[in-house]
């Protein structure tokens, strides 16, 4: 008799156990700062437009942190959806197969603008990947040597440039935003200065050639801003002549607060930075678990809702807050690819 | 001659100057230096204390005032319901196009030329997207009102929050503000009819996160801490309590209890990250709860808080005199009866200052629960801590990170009501300890 209350007493706790690890009615997203905006917003508006689903979780936590949940493998306890403001990485990918994560769909929701702007009060700065270039780097091409950057002054990099020191405010080195700086501006600046041929002369590893093209001073003229971009607005506030580096939604958001610089000659705007003329973005993404649409209720229609022109199109309220649409053939293709179900 | 003279005099009068040097006024002036570090070190303290919350509270008090437009909301069935199916198809009423609704009372409230559609945009733009859910949730709750004419106080949009507030520098060009010239003029209008009002903002305190800074409150962050609260009081308090008892009165002295103690004095000091680690590890992917889920955040901080409280308690118990104990020995009373009804009651003041703080401790805790998915926007409120669920300081963090300018005031508000909370915590760990505190 006794035995047998304590199998049912088992029972019963395991059934509570088994319960708690089944019932999920609600999407799960992680990862990207810059995509949580833009997930929020759908989610709230999902919510309120689709009644019999419960509005989605959507967690912070970086592009990286997101993907590593995701990775996790595949079940109610693990999340549905990962945000990602770059493309996922091959090493990410196998851990996420090694976990079991092999049906992994990728979303492309739009583009990110990356803009460079000083206070409010500075005159307009018109800036070049070359003058960036030679103000960031760690180290610059004198006669043909790599010397420490001697540059103290906008002025000694480019006689245009205004006549106060140097002090650049760049997102640290694991937001996603940075991997766009390097690549966009200073390895095209160091092209464009000269300084890349010589530095495969010098170097002769392809890698650290790239790498040393790309590293940035360490003597406190640029600093890494590891927190969000209300860090980098309030560094700005208080130091006149910093240039800051911020998502265009961001400033859109701060215009009042903050004059945006032209990189070649170009104004970073939606439409600029759709039409490809302004030269700094970045594709956002999001990774689906194949395995978890029709499991988890409501994830399908998520999806389908996110890929929706009444979301991402040029009228939408993402547009609105900041996003660029991508082009109506590219957001026409997503939806078909999200609707056949490739897969990566 | 003088030789003479002075050995004359008598020999217990001493000259002047050979008076032993006891350096009295180098002590006071020790103890005057003493006093200014002092007062020096307390001012600075206030300095900065005031500096806190004079930025707090001048940043934020205006989160608990919301612009709102009252408008004659004309609930018409041709665009609520226009073929007449809401007795057959319930869902009807909650897909209905309700901004449309608000446009057109806007529309006659400014006098605009509907077929205009930017002026209209414009216009639209001035109330809140949560409108929809508002008249919905009127509708759906007394489907009566259709047909009917009602004043509805729609929430303001952010930005003509912000700028109705003072918040937006209207003197900046009109492409760089996000509240055009336009609508400066409509929002005068709007005042003078008595329409557009600032009022108490309710919401901040009963709404869940939303990404409208209009619509946000801290709601479903208050109640995911009440949760998290309950259960860390729950478990960590007698928990807490019965090891404490067992270390200080009935473990022998040996070196296993030895290490047993230098292992919670560290584990108090253990960075709360790691907390949410352990949390993630065992709870999540061990046992299977649910991610953001507010009974994974209470276990978490309940194992954060508990260190804190077996010091707590067993420096009370300690405190207890000697002579309670063997008064109640010697009068015949067994051991557990000594404890549980002299010392524990005499020592209960204590254990709960401890505990109190403990829980003020947990209640500002962020780090521990990123790692278990709290650090989360949610929307919908959690009807049991096993529902996804955020933190009072989660949304704080949350709401800072904000790129609109209305977030701004809104994390100061959030900030100034979580320093309430610590407030009252602290205060009744104050009054309990006076109520009840006694001294031999």
């Amino acid at each position: 008799m006794k035995a047998l209350k304590l199998t049912v007493a088992a029972l019963v706790a395991s059934a509570a156990f088994a319960g708690v690890a089944i019932a999920r009615d609600q999407i799960q997203v992680a990862g990207s700062s810059t995509v949580l905006p833009y997930a929020k917003i759908v989610a709230e508006t999902f919510g309120e437009t689709f009644p019999d689903f419960k509005t989605p979780i959507v967690e912070s936590g970086g592009t990286g942190g997101g993907l590593k949940e995701f990775c996790k493998g595949v079940g109610p306890e693990t999340i549905d959806i990962a945000n990602a403001s770059r493309k996922i990485k091959d090493s990410e990918l196998e851990t996420c197969k090694a976990a079991g994560v092999t049906e992994i769909q990728e979303v492309k929701i739009g583009y990110d603008g990356i803009v460079f702007a000083t206070d409010a009060g500075n005159a307009e700065l018109k800036l070049v990947p070359k003058d960036l270039y030679l103000a960031l780097a760690a180290e610059i091409v004198v006669d043909g040597k790599l010397v420490a950057n001697p540059y103290k002054k906008w002025s000694e990099v480019n006689k245009d440039l205004p006549d106060v020191e140097i002090a650049a405010y760049i997102p640290g080195e694991k937001h996603g935003t940075r991997e766009v700086f390097e690549e966009k501006i200073l390895a095209e600046g160091c092209k464009e200065a000269g300084a890349k041929d010589v530095i495969k002369g010098l170097i002769a590893d392809e890698k650290a050639a790239a790498k040393a093209c790309v590293a940035v001073r360490k003597d406190g003229l640029a600093v890494d801003i590891d927190g969000d971009y209300t860090e980098t607005l309030a560094r700005i506030a208080s130091n006149k002549n910093g240039i800051g580096v911020f998502g265009l939604a961001f400033f859109e958001n701060n215009a009042d607060k903050l004059k945006v610089a032209t990189v070649n000659g170009i104004v970073p705007s939606v439409e600029t930075i759709a039409s490809g003329e302004y030269p700094v973005s970045r594709p956002l993404f999001f990774y689906v678990k194949k395995a978890h649409l029709g499991v988890i209720p409501g994830l399908k229609e998520y999806v389908e809702f996110f890929l929706d022109d009444q979301m991402i199109g040029p009228d939408s309220p993402l547009a609105a807050y900041g996003l660029v649409s991508a082009p109506d053939a590219e957001r026409e293709e997503g939806r078909k690819a999200f609707d056949a179900g490739n897969m990566l | 001659m003088t030789e003479i003279v002075s050995s004359s005099s008598p020999a217990f009068v001493r000259p002047a100057a050979a008076r032993r040097d006891i350096g009295i006024k180098r002590r006071y002036a020790a103890e005057r230096r003493f006093r200014a570090y002092g007062m020096a070190a307390i001012m600075t303290g206030l300095f900065f204390l005031f500096v806190l919350l004079w930025t707090v509270l001048s940043n934020g008090y205006t989160a608990f005032q919301q612009t709102t437009i009252t408008l004659p909301i004309e609930f018409a069935e041709k665009v609520i319901d226009p073929k007449n199916e809401r007795a057959t198809n319930p869902s009807k009423l909650m897909t209905a196009n309700y901004p449309l609704l608000v446009r057109d009372a806007l529309v006659k409230a400014l006098g605009i030329d509907p077929k205009n559609r930017p002026l209209v945009k414009k216009a639209t733009d001035m109330v809140s997207a949560s409108a929809r859910t508002q008249l919905r949730d009127i509708v759906v709750a007394n489907p009566s009102v259709i047909g009917t004419t009602v004043n509805v106080p729609l929430l303001a949009e952010g930005n003509i929050d912000s700028a109705n507030k003072g918040q937006i520098d209207l003197k900046v060009e009109e492409s760089k503000r996000k509240v055009n010239d336009q609508q400066i003029g409509w929002m005068k209008t709007l005042t003078d009819s008595g329409a557009l009002t600032k009022d108490f903002n309710t919401g901040i305190f009963t709404f869940g996160a939303s990404s409208r800074p209009e619509a946000a409150g801290i709601g479903v962050a208050a109640l995911g801490s009440l949760y998290m609260m309950l259960i860390v009081l729950a478990l960590a308090l007698p928990i807490g309590v019965a090891a404490s008892i067992y270390l200080e009165e009935f473990a022998p002295k040996n070196r296993l209890t030895d290490l047993i103690e230098v292992n919670i004095n560290n584990l108090a000091a253990v960075p709360s990250i790691v907390y949410g680690l352990l949390g993630l590890s065992i709870f999540i992917n061990f046992a299977g709860m649910p991610r953001s889920a507010a009974l994974v955040g209470g276990l978490v901080l309940t194992l954060m808080t508990l260190p804190t409280i077996i010091i707590a308690t067993r420096a009370a118990l300690k405190a207890v005199p000697p002579s309670i104990r063997s008064a109640a020995l010697g009068l015949g009373a067994s051991k557990m009866q000594t404890i549980f009804h002299h010392v524990l009651p005499l020592a209960m003041p204590g254990v709960l200052t401890g505990t109190i703080i403990g829980l003020a401790h947990a209640l500002g805790e962020t780090a521990p629960l990123l790692l278990i998915g709290m650090v989360a926007f949610v929307v919908d409120f959690p009807g049991s801590p096993m529902e996804p669920s955020t933190a009072l300081p989660v949304q704080i963090y949350m709401w800072a990170n904000e790129a609109e300018r209305a977030f701004v005031e809104r994390t100061s508000g959030a900030i100034i009501i979580l320093l309430i909370f610590l407030v009252v915590m602290n205060l009744g760990a104050i009054l309990l300890r006076r109520r009840f505190e006694r001294r031999w």
